[in-house]
């Protein structure tokens, strides 16, 4: 990021917002240790509890206070087993699905924020999968809660989560095309017209970067 | 035999044995029919519009008689879109949005929303200390209010119609306040990334101080009404069981969790917006049932006004202290003052970037119509909700818009127990069970 300012798309003298100017998200780099807080302690009983960490875990990041372990979709079961078991994260607080069009080869990342009771810590896993292949493994058998929310993210993203014991559309109805929420779908709407001005619809609203 | 035949109420076969519909009035031929089947087990649909399912729930239930073999919930009727539509809105519109969501709880939903995108912003710890008070305050007493219609309507679900008239009595004083304080009485869009939109309005705390008292006073009519009732134990007592182990496996969190003798209360355990500064209890029960869940909900309205007196005494002592972030190029520039037309933009503010400040009217617009830009990550953050635990998880890309808005609903985690609480029990008793869940379909559905 270098962006100067609050204000203004960097780079052009374009401030309108209309100069098709590219949302990029932007990728945080592997943390250093030492992480700070619990998270170095987390890391290390996981590194103790799960030999192979190094080959499981592709990042860790620490940002805002908060740690994201990003973890290779063939492993998740196994380290989400270990978190819950070993290192007490009894609750997994469901799945959020984000997709990342530009992110190739990594485009739908699934993001599960697990809690532990007994310690009162929190970590996040994230899997990242391709959108040609977005399978991921499902952790219904791990925390039995997931069901619903592997669902929904099933339903807006279209992950798809192998050994899910019922994956069908829960929000959506059943015949729905497409997942809503992929960052290529269109949010719909018509343009309001008002005194012979026309107000296009929000999707199709500048927007700017 | 009946001489009245409805042209709606019918019969059909299926591959999976005969479908009746329902219409109501035809209840003795359908009793005479099914009875002819000899078919023990009978699938009934309950709701989407059922008076008894405390919204647009859907349940499919297997009968064996009156006893629930198996239950399936169907949701989805109440989805709005809100997380998608966030996405195209700047992150302070982001507040008019999911103030929707949970519609019994909105405070909940936009303190959650804001705390986020403060952390993004790296503002959390320069949120002014009026602010935080306010926003515990009104959080406070939209629990209460949440918590009435929880009551309220779960006894009528079972078939008490007093407390319900209690219930929303004591909600209404509650929604003055809100209408006061904010202007609506619900869908407030008040609490804001950097504070709150504006200031209590003069003269309002003896107000609220007032309100406390009453609701403090007719608290006990319900306690008298439900507490130690005969009719009411015997529908609640031992009904919708679920121990810790479930609550864990299923995340369920709020009063179910702590119906389990749990104290989990995020409020204590992680605490936000300087609820360490307070002094309440988390109520446990160890019944882990439906009468253990109404019993912490009963005596959670108490620590809610223990938690408003403290904010009130605070509030009185921080009188004219600011109740939005410094930085100029995140705190909303328009001023709100009372019109002879009602509320609107403050004269001085219009008057200043109008006829004044061209810098200010640029900054006026740009701030208005762009929005702040929020640097790139992402962010879960947590706040006890009525219902339990709504995390937000939220990502920025940078831009002055959210790249994922993510709300991690407790009522949607906690309505997926329905199953492991009901299978087994009578059909009557489910009604029972989901009213303690009480879940919100705005939220479950978002």
């Amino acid at each position: 990021m270098n962006d100067k300012g609050m204000f203004g798309a960097p780079g052009t003298g374009d401030t309108s917002g209309f100069g098709g100017l590219v949302r990029i998200p932007a990728s945080t780099g592997s943390s250093q240790r030492p992480y700070g807080s619990y998270f170095d302690e987390v890391a290390d009983d996981l590194e103790r509890a799960y030999p192979d960490f190094a080959d499981a875990i592709e990042r860790v990041v620490v940002d805002r206070g908060e740690l994201t372990l990003y973890i290779k979709r063939e492993r998740l079961v196994d380290v989400a087993l270990v978190l819950r078991d070993n290192l007490l994260f009894e609750m997994c607080l469901g799945v959020s699905g984000v997709h990342y069009p530009t992110d190739t080869n990594r485009e739908l990342h699934a993001v599960y924020p697990l809690l532990s009771l007994t310690k009162n810590q929190r970590v996040r896993m994230e899997v990242c999968v391709p959108d040609s292949d977005p399978h991921v493994p499902s952790l219904v058998e791990v925390w039995a809660g997931n069901n619903w929310n592997e669902r929904e993210t099933f339903d807006m993203f279209g992950i798809i989560f192998d050994g899910h014991p019922g994956l069908t559309r829960i929000l959506m109805p059943d015949d729905w095309r497409g997942h809503p929420q992929r960052k290529d779908y269109p949010l719909g709407g018509i343009p309001v017209e008002y005194k012979g001005a026309t107000i296009a619809p929000p999707d199709e609203r500048r927007s700017y970067r | 035999m009946n001489t009245f035949t409805d042209p709606y109420a019918s019969s059909r076969e299926t591959t999976e044995g005969t479908v009746f519909s329902v219409t109501g009035g035809d209840w003795d031929s359908l009793v005479t029919e099914i009875g002819a089947t000899k078919e023990e087990r009978v699938v009934v649909n309950m709701g989407p519009q059922h008076p008894s399912t405390h919204g647009v729930l859907r349940l499919v239930l297997e009968l064996e008689g009156e006893t629930v073999k198996e239950v399936r919930c169907g949701i989805g009727y109440l989805h709005t879109g809100i997380e998608k539509n966030a996405e195209f809105r700047s992150w302070t519109q982001g507040v008019t949005f999911v103030t929707r969501m949970d519609y019994l709880a909105p405070l909940f939903n936009e303190t959650a929303y804001c705390l986020g995108v403060e952390k993004l912003l790296g503002i959390t710890n320069d949120v002014p200390e009026r602010a935080s008070v306010i926003r515990v305050m009104m959080m406070e007493f939209n629990r209460i209010s949440s918590h009435m219609v929880a009551l309220g309507t779960g006894a009528l679900e079972l078939g008490a119609l007093t407390p319900m008239i209690f219930c929303f009595r004591e909600r209404e004083k509650v929604l003055d306040v809100f209408e006061n304080i904010s202007g609506l009485r619900m869908n407030m869009a008040y609490i804001r990334p950097g504070g709150v939109a504006q200031d209590l309005p003069a003269g309002s705390l003896p107000k609220i101080r007032e309100t406390v008292k009453e609701l403090r006073r007719d608290f006990k009519d319900n306690e008298k009404l439900l507490i130690g009732n005969t009719i009411w134990m015997k529908r609640t007592e031992g009904i919708g069981y679920l121990d810790l182990a479930g609550c864990t496996t299923l995340g369920v969190t709020g009063p179910v969790l702590r119906s389990t003798g749990m104290p989990w209360d995020l409020r204590k355990t992680a605490p936000y917006c300087g609820y360490e500064n307070y002094e309440f209890d988390v109520i446990t029960a160890t019944s882990a049932d439906v009468y253990g869940r109404f019993l912490i909900r009963m005596a959670e309205l108490e620590q809610s006004l223990r938690i408003i007196d403290q904010c009130i005494d605070k509030l009185e002592l921080s009188e004219g202290q600011p109740v939005m972030v410094a930085d100029k190029k995140i705190a909303w520039p328009a001023q709100l003052a009372l019109g002879g037309d009602g509320m609107g933009n403050s004269l001085d503010h219009i008057r200043e970037i109008m006829g004044e400040s061209m810098e200010s009217l640029i900054h006026h617009f740009k701030l208005v119509t762009e929005g702040f830009r929020v640097p790139a990550g992402q962010v879960y953050t947590a706040v006890e909700s009525p219902r339990g635990e709504l995390g937000v998880h939220l990502v920025s890309d940078g831009g002055t818009k959210p790249y994922r808005v993510h709300f991690r609903e407790p009522s949607f985690n906690n309505l997926q127990s329905t199953a492991a609480m009901c299978e087994g029990s009578l059909i009557a008793d489910i009604i029972g069970a989901v009213a303690s869940i009480d879940p919100v379909m705005g939220g479950v559905d978002r």
